[in-house]
C-alpha cells in the first residue's frame, strides 16, 4: 500500500484514493466528427504500461480532487504528482 | 527410560511454577516458560501427529514457526477451538488442552496409516491423475478426499474472542529480537529515533541468549551474558517500544507492514476474560531493519521423518533454554559446524553423544577440536543411508560417501539411538524482504539466497543471519557497520568489540544424500507436512515439469501451513542438480504473505457483526420499525420492503399495498434516493452535457426525467432533476448509484470541463423524501397544506413548489414513479418523521397505505418504468430500452452520444427491453429465467426475464425482459423452460397499465 502526496492535502495512505486510469487522454471536443475507429481509440484503448505510467488519481476519501501521478507500475514508486491542467514532467 | 527428561540447570524456565495440561486426553505437567512442545518432550512424548498423505507417525522436529509436524488442535470448546497451532510456538498455560490432528481413531493407531503401505501407488500428482476420470465419479472422490485430507477442525460456533487493529508509525522498525536486532534497536533508539522492536517470542535475545560457552566471547564475557546486559540497557531507553509475541505477517510497499500481536494466547482461560486476544498492527515505518535470523535445514535421506529426528539446533535450544533432554542416546548428522555446538551442550548435561556423522572430509575448527578433546566420535565423509523405528527412531545405518558424494561405498554400520539431530546448514529468512519487492542473489559457497542490496525497493536493510552472516563476529560487526550507514550514526560503543568465536573451515553440501538402495526403494522426505519426497520432485521433472512453480504445485512441496520453510531449498537444490542448472538462475518460488498463518479474527478485528459495514437508516426508520416493516438491504441502506399486517405473507402484503396505492393512496419513504445540489452559472449547460435530453429550456419550478449514459453509450443512472432557480438544480439519482454518480460528475467537472462554473454538493442525508401517490393524494396534501394551490394549472405534473408544512420548509414535486397522481415531499431530515406522521394522520380517512420497495417495484413495472441495475446491466443503450424519445437528437454532444451510433450499438439484433405476458395469467415467471424460441437442441438463448410480478391491478402476471431483436418481436410466442415445466409467453409492449397516462392527472 503506497503513500500518495495529494497536491492539496499532502501525504496520505493509498486507501484514501481511487485510481482513474491513464492520464492525458482528453475527451474529444467534437466527437461527432470522429470515425468509429477514432472514437474507439479514445473510448477503449489504454496503454497499461509496465514501468513509468502517467495516471489520474482522485483523493476520494479526502478533498475529492483529481490530479495526476507518475508511477512506476513495476515497483509502485511515485516519481511526480501534479495538478490537473498542469504540464506533465518531462518523460 | 525415565519419563522425566527435565534437567535442573537453566535460567529461562520457572521450575517453581508447575502447570498442568492435557494432550490427547492425558494429564501431563510442565513449567512456566515451556512451550507445548518442550513440555511434551520433557514427558518423553515425540509422536504428536500423522503425516498428511501417508499418515506416517511424525514427531516434534523444530522449536519454532517452521515446525511441519507438531501441528495440534487447541481447546475443545466449539467456539474457541483453534486448529493448526504449532506446538513449538504455543506457550504452556494452566488447563491447556491439545489434540493431535490428521489421525483417526488415535495418533498411536491410525487407520490412514495403510496409505503408507500403499505409498508406491501415491506418487506426485496422484490426485490429479486418478481423480479426474470419469467425471461422473467426482462426487465419490470428493467424499474420499475430504475425509482423508485436511488439517484440524474449524470451530463450529462463532468466535467469542475480541480482536483489535492498531496503527503504528515509527522512524525505525526492527523485526527480530536476536543479537543483530537488539544491537540495531539500541543504536537506533539511542540516536533518539522513535523505534519499534518486534519479536515473535516471549523473550528477547534469539539463540545467542542461551549460547553459553567459552568459545563464544564478547569483551571477555560469554556471549549470552554480554547480550543480557545489552538487553537490560535497551529496555531503559524511553523512545523504544518492544512488542513481544508479535509476528510480522506481511511487508508491503512503502514500508507498510502488518503484524499480529498475541496478547492472551499464553494465558489460562480465567486470565483471558474481557481481554483482547490478538491485535493486528498496521505499521508505517520510515525505515525497516530486517533481523529475522535463519532457520536450520534438515538433511534429505531415506526415512528422515521418524519421530525423534530433530533439527540439531532445536535439540540445543531444548536443553539450553527449556532444560529438556530430547533423548538419552543421541547421535548427530551434519554438513556444518553448528551440530558441534549442540554436542557440546549435550555433553555438558551428561547426555551421551554416540557419534557425529559429518559429510565433510575435513571439518577442523575450534568447535571440532573441542569435540575431539571431549572424546565424541566423528565419522567424517559419511552419511546416513537409512533409519529404523516406527513411532520413534531406534537406529541409523551409516556408510562412507564416495569422493564425488554421489554414491556410498564400503559396509554399513548400524548405530542405536533414541534421537537424531540433523543439520543441513542454514537458510536466511528472506521472506519479508522478498514480500516487499526485494530481489535475492545466490551465494554459491554455502548455497544461500540472500538479499541483493542493489535491488531493495524501500528504505530497509537486512542484518544478521537473515542477511547471510552466520558467525558471531560477522553478525555483530556487519550489523554495526550497516546500521551506522543506514541511520547516519557517529561513532558508537560497538565498533571495537573484542569478539571470539569459532570459524567454520570447510563446507560441503549434498541436497539429496545417496543411499545403498535405489531411490525407488527409499523415502527421502522433503516436505514433511505435505509428505512429498525427493522421488516426487524427480518424477515431476521426468514428466516434463520445468518451472519450479509448477513442480511445487504438482508435488505440493512447500504448500503446507509452514509454506515450505524447511523444504523449499532442498526442492530447488534437487531440481537444479537433476536438470544441471545453477540454483541462482533457477530462482525461488514466490514468498507470499502471511509469514505465519493469521487468524481470521485478527484480520477482521472489530469489523464483525453490526460493525461489518455501515448501516444507513432514513430519518423515518423508527416509524417503520414501530409499524412492523420488513427491511431490505439496498447497498448500506435499510429500506422498508413491505409492511405485513396480521400475519400476511410478503405476497399478500404487496398485493394489498399495490391495490391501495392505485385505488386510494399510498406512501413511500424515498429518502434513500441520491440527491445532488447543483449550483453555478453553467448548471444548465452542465446538465445538457451529462443527460441525454435537453435542459436549457426547462423553466424554473419544473422537473424533468433524465437518463445518464456512460461514455460507451450504455445507460448508467436515471432520475428526476428539478430546477429550483436560475442557476440552481436538485438532481435525484438511484439509491445505489448516488455516490458513483457524484464522483463521475465531479470527474467531468474537474478534468474535462474545468471551464464550467458548477458546484456539486451531496444532500442525500440532509433531505428526506416521502412520496404520496394515488387518486386521493391530492386531498391529503390539501389537508396538510391548505394554502397551497393544487390545481393542474398552478401545480401541474412535473413541477415543483417551495412551501411550508406548519413551520417546516419543504419542497414538493409533483412527479410520479407509479403512474398515479402523486407528490414528493422533501424536508430537512430532522423534521422528516414528524412530517411523515402528519401525512399518515391526514391520510387515515383515505386508508393511506405505507408501502415498501417491493410494491414500488411492482407499481412501476405495471407502467413499464425501468429500474437501472435491475432491468439494465450496463449493456443496454436507451434505444435498447425503447427509450429513443429521451435522446436529444439536436444536441451536439452529451456523455455517451457518439457511442449511440457505433456499428455495435446500431445493430438491430441487440438485446432489447420488452414486456411479457404468460399464456396462463396466474403463472408468475422467475426473474433471471431464460427465454427460448424452441426446445430443439442446440437451444438458442434469446434473453432473460428482468422483472416479474403478479399485478393485482390487472389481475394477471406481468414481466419485463431483454430479448434479442425484441423490438421487432411484438406478439411473438416464446418459451421459458423451467426445471419442471415449460412456460409459454408472448412478447408485448412494456407498458401494461394506463397506457394513455390518464391517471397522472386523475
Ligand atoms: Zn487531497
Amino acid at each position: 500500500m503506497f503513500i500518495i502526496n495529494c497536491p492539496y492535502c499532502g501525504e496520505r495512505d493509498q486507501t484514501e484514493f481511487s485510481c482513474g486510469g491513464e492520464a492525458h487522454i482528453e475527451r474529444p471536443k467534437q466527437p461527432t466528427e470522429l470515425s468509429d475507429d477514432q472514437w474507439a481509440e479514445y473510448l477503449f484503448m489504454r496503454k497499461n504500461i509496465k514501468g513509468i505510467q502517467f495516471e489520474r488519481w482522485n483523493h476520494i476519501h479526502g478533498c475529492r480532487k483529481w490530479f495526476n501521478v507518475v508511477r512506476d507500475t513495476s515497483n509502485d514508486k511515485i516519481h511526480a504528482v501534479y495538478k490537473m491542467g498542469e504540464r506533465p514532467p518531462v518523460k | 527410560m525415565s519419563n522425566n527428561l527435565r534437567i535442573n540447570k537453566n535460567n529461562f524456565i520457572d521450575q517453581t511454577v508447575r502447570i498442568s495440561f492435557k494432550f490427547n486426553g492425558k494429564k501431563l505437567f510442565g513449567y512456566k516458560g515451556d512451550t507445548l512442545a518442550s513440555a511434551l518432550l520433557a514427558n518423553n512424548i515425540h509422536l504428536v501427529g500423522r503425516s498428511f498423505k501417508y499418515h506416517r507417525p511424525r514427531g516434534i522436529m523444530t522449536c519454532g514457526s517452521e515446525e511441519p509436524n507438531a501441528i495440534v488442535q487447541v481447546a475443545k470448546d466449539p467456539a474457541l477451538t483453534d486448529p493448526n497451532v504449532r506446538a513449538t510456538e504455543i506457550e504452556l498455560y494452566e488447563g491447556l488442552e491439545a489434540f493431535s490432528q490428521n489421525c483417526w481413531p488415535s495418533v498411536n493407531f491410525d487407520i490412514g496409516g495403510i496409505n503408507n503401505f500403499l505409498s508406491p501407488l501415491l506418487p506426485a500428482g496422484f490426485y490429479y491423475k486418478t481423480f479426474m476420470w470419469p467425471a461422473s465419479f467426482w462426487e465419490k472422490y470428493e467424499f474420499f478426499i475430504r475425509h482423508s485430507a485436511g488439517l484440524g477442525k474449524s470451530p463450529t460456533k462463532p468466535d467469542q474472542d475480541l480482536y483489535d487493529h492498531q496503527y503504528l508509525h515509527c522512524d525505525v522498525l526492527i523485526i527480530g529480537g536476536g543479537i543483530s536486532g537488539i544491537l540495531s534497536a539500541k543504536l537506533s533508539a539511542e540516536k533518539g529515533l522513535n523505534t519499534i522492536l518486534i519479536d515473535d517470542k516471549s523473550y528477547l535475545g534469539g539463540s545467542t541468549i542461551y549460547q553459553d560457552d567459552d568459545i563464544f566471547k564478547i569483551n571477555s564475557e560469554t556471549s549470552n551474558l554480554w547480550l543480557k546486559n545489552q538487553i537490560e540497557k535497551l529496555k531503559k531507553i524511553p523512545n523504544l517500544t518492544i512488542k513481544n509475541r508479535t509476528s510480522v505477517a506481511a511487508f508491503h510497499g512503502y514500508n507498510y507492514l502488518l503484524a499480529r500481536e498475541n496478547l492472551t494466547d499464553h494465558l489460562g482461560a480465567h486470565e483471558r476474560k474481557g481481554k483482547i486476544r490478538q491485535r493486528l498492527l498496521k505499521i508505517r515505518a520510515k525505515k525497516v531493519v530486517i533481523a529475522t535470523g535463519a532457520i536450520e535445514r534438515p538433511l534429505i535421506f531415506s526415512n528422515n521423518d521418524r519421530p525423534g529426528i530433530i533439527l540439531s539446533s532445536s535439540i540445543k535450544k531444548y536443553i539450553d533454554y527449556y532444560g529438556v533432554k530430547t533423548g538419552e542416546n543421541i547421535s548427530l548428522f551434519t554438513n556444518n559446524d553448528s551440530a558441534y555446538e549442540t554436542a557440546i551442550s549435550l555433553n555438558k548435561i551428561g547426555v551421551k553423544v554416540k557419534v557425529i556423522i559429518d559429510i565433510r572430509e575435513n571439518p577442523s575448527s575450534i568447535l571440532s577440536e573441542k569435540i575431539e578433546k571431549i572424546g565424541i566420535k566423528i565419522l567424517r565423509g559419511h552419511t546416513i543411508t537409512n533409519t529404523d523405528g516406527y513411532k520413534r527412531i531406534k537406529s541409523i545405518d551409516v556408510m562412507k560417501l564416495s569422493k564425488d558424494g554421489e554414491n556410498v561405498v564400503g559396509n554399513k554400520t548400524t548405530y542405536k539411538c533414541d534421537c537424531l539431530g540433523i543439520s543441513g546448514g542454514w537458510t536466511p529468512m528472506v521472506h519479508l524482504f522478498t514480500q516487499s519487492g526485494g530481489k535475492l542473489k545466490f551465494r554459491n559457497n554455502d548455497n544461500v539466497f540472500i538479499p541483493d542490496e542493489n535491488k531493495t525497493p524501500s528504505e530497509q536493510i537486512s542484518v544478521g543471519s537473515s542477511n547471510g552472516d552466520f558467525e558471531l563476529d560477522d553478525v555483530i560487526n556487519n550489523t554495526i557497520k550497516k546500521i551506522k550507514i543506514f541511520l547516519n550514526l557517529d561513532k558508537n560503543d560497538y565498533e571495537n568489540l573484542d569478539i571470539k568465536c569459532s570459524k567454520e573451515k570447510q563446507k560441503r553440501n549434498i541436497w539429496l544424500l545417496p543411499s545403498n538402495k535405489p531411490i525407488s526403494k527409499s523415502k527421502p522426505f522433503l516436505d514433511f507436512q505435505n509428505d512429498s519426497t525427493a522421488k516426487d520432485v524427480k518424477l515431476a521433472l521426468r514428466e516434463g515439469f520445468k518451472s519450479i512453480e509448477h513442480v511445487k504445485r504438482y508435488t505440493t512441496t512447500g504448500m503446507g501451513t509452514d509454506q515450505g520453510k524447511l523444504s523449499n531449498m532442498h526442492a530447488l537444490g534437487i531440481i537444479a542438480d537433476t536438470t544441471g542448472t545453477n540454483m541462482g538462475e533457477l530462482g525461488t518460488t514466490t514468498f507470499r504473505p502471511p509469514y505465519t498463518p493469521l487468524t481470521f479474527g485478527a484480520i477482521v478485528g472489530r469489523n464483525v457483526g453490526e460493525f461489518f459495514d455501515h448501516t444507513r437508516r432514513t430519518a423515518i426508520h423508527d416509524w417503520h420499525v414501530e409499524n412492523k416493516a420488513e427491511f431490505e438491504n439496498v447497498g448500506q441502506w435499510k429500506r422498508p420492503w413491505y409492511f405485513p399486517k396480521n400475519g400476511e405473507t410478503m405476497y399478500q402484503a404487496v398485493q394489498r399495498e399495490s391495490k391501495a396505492a392505485r385505488e386510494s393512496a399510498g406512501i413511500l419513504d424515498a429518502s434513500t434516493l441520491g440527491k445532488i445540489d447543483i449550483q453555478g452559472e453553467d448548471a444548465s449547460e452542465f446538465l445538457n452535457r451529462v443527460y441525454t435530453n435537453a435542459w436549457s429550456k426547462l423553466g424554473i419550478g419544473k422537473c424533468r426525467y433524465g437518463l445518464m449514459l456512460n461514455e460507451d453509450g450504455m445507460v448508467y443512472d436515471d432520475g428526476v432533476t428539478t430546477r429550483l432557480g436560475e442557476n440552481h438544480y436538485i438532481m435525484t439519482t438511484t439509491t445505489g448509484g448516488a455516490a458513483n454518480v457524484l464522483s463521475k460528475l465531479e470527474d467531468y467537472l474537474q478534468t474535462e470541463w474545468p471551464e464550467l462554473n458548477v458546484y456539486l454538493t451531496t444532500v442525500t442525508d440532509q433531505y428526506s423524501t416521502m412520496s404520496i401517490c394515488g387518486p386521493n393524494s391530492k386531498k391529503i396534501i390539501k389537508k396538510i397544506i391548505p394554502s397551497l394551490d393544487l390545481s393542474d394549472e398552478s401545480f401541474p405534473h412535473m413541477s415543483f413548489k417551495n412551501t411550508k408544512i406548519d413551520n417546516v420548509n419543504c419542497r414538493i414535486m409533483r412527479i410520479s414513479f407509479t403512474g398515479e397522481h402523486s407528490y414528493e415531499i422533501n424536508v430537512q431530515s430532522n423534521y422528516a418523521k414528524d412530517v411523515w406522521e402528519k401525512c399518515i394522520e391526514a391520510g387515515k380517512e383515505f386508508n393511506i397505505t405505507p408501502y415498501g420497495t417491493e410494491t414500488m417495484h411492482l407499481l412501476r413495472a405495471e407502467k413499464g418504468f425501468i429500474i437501472t441495475g435491475q432491468d439494465t446491466d450496463g449493456t443496454l443503450t436507451p434505444s435498447d430500452l425503447q427509450m429513443d424519445w429521451i435522446i436529444g437528437k439536436k444536441k451536439y454532444d452529451f456523455i455517451g452520444k457518439r457511442s449511440l451510433y457505433r456499428s455495435d450499438t446500431i445493430r438491430e439484433d441487440r438485446k432489447q427491453l420488452v414486456g411479457l405476458l404468460t399464456d396462463d395469467p396466474k403463472e408468475v415467471l422467475e426473474e433471471g429465467a431464460q427465454l427460448v424460441e424452441s426446445l430443439e437442441k442446440p437451444i438458442d438463448m434469446l434473453g432473460h426475464v428482468t422483472s416479474s410480478y403478479f399485478s393485482p391491478n390487472l389481475n394477471k402476471s406481468i414481466a419485463l425482459a431483454v430479448v434479442r431483436s425484441g423490438k421487432k418481436l411484438k406478439g411473438k410466442k416464446l418459451i421459458v423452460p423451467m426445471e419442471n415445466k415449460n412456460i409459454n409467453v408472448t412478447i408485448t409492449d412494456t407498458v401494461f397499465y394506463d397506457k394513455e397516462n390518464k391517471r397522472l392527472n386523475a
